[in-house]
């Protein structure tokens, strides 16, 4: 096959260029379910306080919504299984299309893979080192899951199903991502459809999961979570996933076949010949740029909201038996079941919304990087002004993901009650998680101006806010761990009363980042 | 005459690497000036600290009357810059990004836009993305040719250029230089800066090496002569100044010092001289003379004297 040729050649290569991702990657998704399934091991050492913790569980429609369904909760097996085949999902899937959109149309893009495919190089073998990378890091992933969880002491059948599960929904988005990159000709908008693919795949499986569970088997996390580890395996699920995986990798080199070097499956259009009105400056040019992103988002928590806040009418039923879910929740503020399971579905838009405040954040870098900061730069335009125009962008267009998505919620919410409030009174409840969400922003703003080279540590730190908020009540963490992540500030409105005082602090610490960010930025070398 | 840009002993270091090592320049207002390096020897830095887009580590900067750094908006608006690697944003069209970069320093006049246009050859309507390395080039020259301002800076502005449309620009710059216009001529093509510049400089290193007209580098470097004379061309080897003597019968060729140049044809005119061509220096002479292996400092990498040469 001449098409293959050099395809090792070019493994070589990715795997020297991402020496450290990969196996930073590789850590912290086994390392992730091994930890928990350890502080399960030294939180509920026996079966009856398994037991008791699974009476909390059982029947709540925000952890359904979030984890799946539980099975054998009595089981340390069942408890990891349950607590991370969903978000170890998310993150293996995240990866995976992160990797595979990286190798393909990232580096078709900026030409590396023309200067590639001059030498002696298959017309397929860029495509193919990309997916045989990914399914390298996923099958290194399960291994060391199953390894690792029977390491713990757990039984072997469960572990491999846990391992097998999470590396198959890597597989299956290694897939997508490598078709999304035969679609469109920007690697910008290749990543935007992968990512829209795995929300809708989460979202797909809240729902079902939350439902009757049919919704769920249209997903790949939800293939997965149907192998059933720990609780009576079944091992057919994941020759679902394999199917997808190679069909998707068909079509992607169908689509390759069809297509023309640096081209997407449509042809370019001409654009106008002149500037239209609103393109008159640095800010108009920044809001040109950064619209497609924030309207997608909008968009994908807008309808988020509106699958999530359709299954909240539920909520209230499926809590009924379960009496401490019912005390948990009078603590937390005395509102209804329903508001406090919206509350914490607000409080997880929160987290989703920072993934579009720091990539639109990171537009300051990307601009500068590309060499387009440049050519403002070397015309009429500050710095200040410059880096202004992004900073509100992401910052106001933070606002419009976070509406968005709580309009979706009121809305949903609004046609189940039949009360038209509701809107409102979601809208302005996940405007309560704005600033934090800002504080995010500010840190990227913060990186921007004082360490350039590290400004996607922004992402580590919501990785960090977003696994505190998952993991953090879990393994009973203390309150100034907790206290480090700033959604942990925000009150749950609208089960909670509104506070202003935390907001307004989370405001105050967003400025302060944002001011020392803007100052190292003034002073120091652009490129 | 007045000084558009003057720098005296500028430095500026990028971690362990010194980029400038007290690099000097000087640009009287209304010149074209040529600015003449090989490959990483600081004419971008250089540019980009003028542009201040990179502060300096020492020296002194001024760029018309202003400081580049805490002038550098207001200086911006008298200026225009083509960088040496145009990128553009992908999802713009070229007119898109030719009236973007035209508007924020006060507008373009359309004529003149459109003229330019043409005669670049330059489809304004395709995005950006679509463009080929000398279309994109075209694109920023458009817009900085475009804009009524004292001074352009051009770095390699034709890298990427056919010769048709390089002929284009070096009309442009004509035309722009008789209408007054000062221009900062960073470039590797010697014929276009023998072309269109009165003085040039030339750097190596982060540092200056020779600067001036290209009349008076001429005048201190070497003219070669071939030359067919009566009597056998006896005696030229003991004359001052005279390199690379060839003889081959009663023809000689060789290099003779420019300010020799008087004493040795005297000599010739006493053989009888039947024929004669001279030829004096060519920019590519003196920018070589710089980095090849006559003027090769001590310790210095003997791999960039071999890509010189």
């Amino acid at each position: 096959m001449t098409a293959l040729t050099a395809t090792g050649a070019l493994v070589g290569l990715n795997l020297r260029r991402d020496r450290v991702v990969i196996p930073v990657c590789i850590l912290i998704g086994a390392g992730f379910v091994l930890l928990t399934a350890s502080s399960f091991q030294g939180l509920y050492p026996t079966v009856a306080d398994r037991a008791d913790f699974a009476a909390t569980i059982r029947g709540n429609a925000t952890f359904t919504a979030l984890y799946g369904p539980g099975r054998a909760l009595d089981s340390i097996g069942g408890l990891t299984a349950w607590r991370t085949s969903s978000s170890g999902a998310v993150w293996v899937a995240l990866m995976s299309l992160l990797l595979v959109g990286r190798h393909t149309r990232a580096d078709e893009e900026r030409g590396l893979t023309e200067l590639m495919r001059a030498g002696a190089v298959g017309r397929v073998a860029p495509v193919a080192a990309a997916l045989i990378v990914a399914a390298a890091l996923n099958l290194a992933i399960a291994a060391l899951i199953a390894l690792g969880l029977i390491g713990l002491g757990l039984p072997a059948a469960g572990s491999l199903a846990l391992g097998a599960a999470l590396g198959m929904t890597g597989l299956v988005f290694a897939g997508v991502a490598a078709v999304a990159a035969q679609v469109t000709a920007s690697a910008r908008a290749a990543h935007g459809i992968a990512g829209a693919a795995l929300a809708a795949a989460f979202a797909l499986r809240a729902a079902g999961d939350a439902g009757n569970g049919t919704l769920s088997w249209l997903s790949p996390i939800g293939w997965g979570q149907a192998t059933h580890p720990f609780a009576g395996e079944r091992w057919w699920p994941l020759l679902l996933g394999l199917a997808a995986a190679a069909t998707l990798t068909a079509v992607a080199l169908a689509l390759l076949a069809r297509r023309d070097l640096g081209a997407g499956l449509l042809a370019t259009r001409p654009g106008p010949p002149a500037a239209g009105r609103n393109l008159r400056g640095a800010l108009g040019l920044a809001v040109r740029l950064q619209r497609g992103a924030l309207l997608a988002w909008s968009a994908g928590l807008f309808l988020g909201g509106l699958v999530i806040g359709s299954i909240g009418q539920n909520a209230g039923e499926l809590v009924d038996g379960s009496k401490s879910l019912a005390d948990i929740i009078t603590q937390a503020g005395g509102g209804s079941v329903v508001d406090a399971f919206l509350a914490s579905i607000l409080a997880l838009m929160a987290l989703i919304a920072t993934g579009y405040t720091i990539s639109a954040g990171m537009r300051l870098r990307a601009e500068e990087t590309a060499g387009h900061a440049e050519s403002l730069l070397a015309a009429p335009v500050g710095r200040l002004p410059w880096a202004a125009t992004h900073l509100v962008t992401t910052m106001a267009g933070s606002a419009v993901v976070l509406l968005a998505g709580g309009v979706g919620v009121g809305l949903a919410h609004a046609i189940g009650s039949h009360d038209a409030g509701q809107v409102p009174r979601f809208a302005g409840a996940a405007l309560a998680q704005l600033p934090a969400v800002w504080v995010l922003g500010a840190v990227v703003v913060a990186l921007f101006g004082l360490v350039p080279r590290a400004v996607s540590v922004a992402w580590a730190a919501l990785g960090g806010c977003a696994l505190l908020w998952f993991l953090g009540p879990l393994v009973d963490a203390p309150g100034w761990l907790l206290g480090i992540s700033p959604f942990d500030h925000v009150p749950a409105v609208p089960a909670a009363s509104l506070a202003a005082g935390p907001l307004l602090a989370l405001t105050a610490v967003a400025t302060a980042l944002t001011c020392a960010g803007l100052a190292g930025f003034r002073r120091r070398d652009i490129g | 005459m007045s000084t558009a840009i003057s720098i005296s002993g500028l430095v500026k270091s990028f971690g362990p690497a010194r980029a400038l090592d007290g690099l000097d320049l000087s640009v009287e207002t209304g010149d074209v000036h040529g600015f003449l390096g090989p490959n990483g020897a600081g004419k971008s830095t250089t540019i980009r600290i003028l542009l201040g887009l990179l502060s300096a580590d020492a020296g002194a900067v001024r760029l018309l009357g202003g400081d580049p750094w805490a002038d550098a908006v207001a200086l911006h608006r008298r200026l225009a810059y083509v960088p040496g690697d145009v990128n553009l944003w992908p999802n713009l069209s070229g007119g898109e990004a030719i009236d973007l970069l035209g508007r924020l320093r006060g507008g373009l006049d359309p004529r003149r836009r459109s003229e330019l246009l043409e005669r670049f050859e330059l489809d304004p309507a395709k995005k950006c993305r679509a463009y080929s390395k000398g279309n994109r080039q075209k694109v920023a020259l458009v817009a900085a040719l475009a804009a009524d301002v004292e001074l352009l800076i051009l770095d390699e502005p034709t890298s990427g250029l056919d010769p048709l449309m390089e002929a284009n620009f070096e009309e442009c710059i004509r035309e722009l230089n008789a209408a007054g216009r000062t221009v900062l001529l960073s470039s590797h093509i010697l014929a276009e800066v023998e072309a269109l510049c009165d003085r040039v400089t030339i750097i190596r290193a982060g540092r200056t090496v020779e600067t001036g007209s290209l009349a008076d580098m001429r005048h201190v470097a070497r003219t070669t002569i071939v030359v067919e004379t009566d009597a056998p061309p006896d005696g030229l080897a003991a004359l001052p100044g005279v390199h690379g003597l060839r003889i081959d019968g009663r023809r000689a060729t060789f290099d003779v010092d420019t300010p020799q140049l008087d004493a040795v044809l005297a000599h010739l005119t006493q053989l009888g001289v039947r024929s004669l061509t001279s030829r004096p220096p060519t920019l590519e002479e003196l920018f070589l003379r710089h980095y090849g292996d006559e003027l090769h400092a001590p310790g210095e990498p003997p791999a960039l004297s071999a890509a010189a040469r």
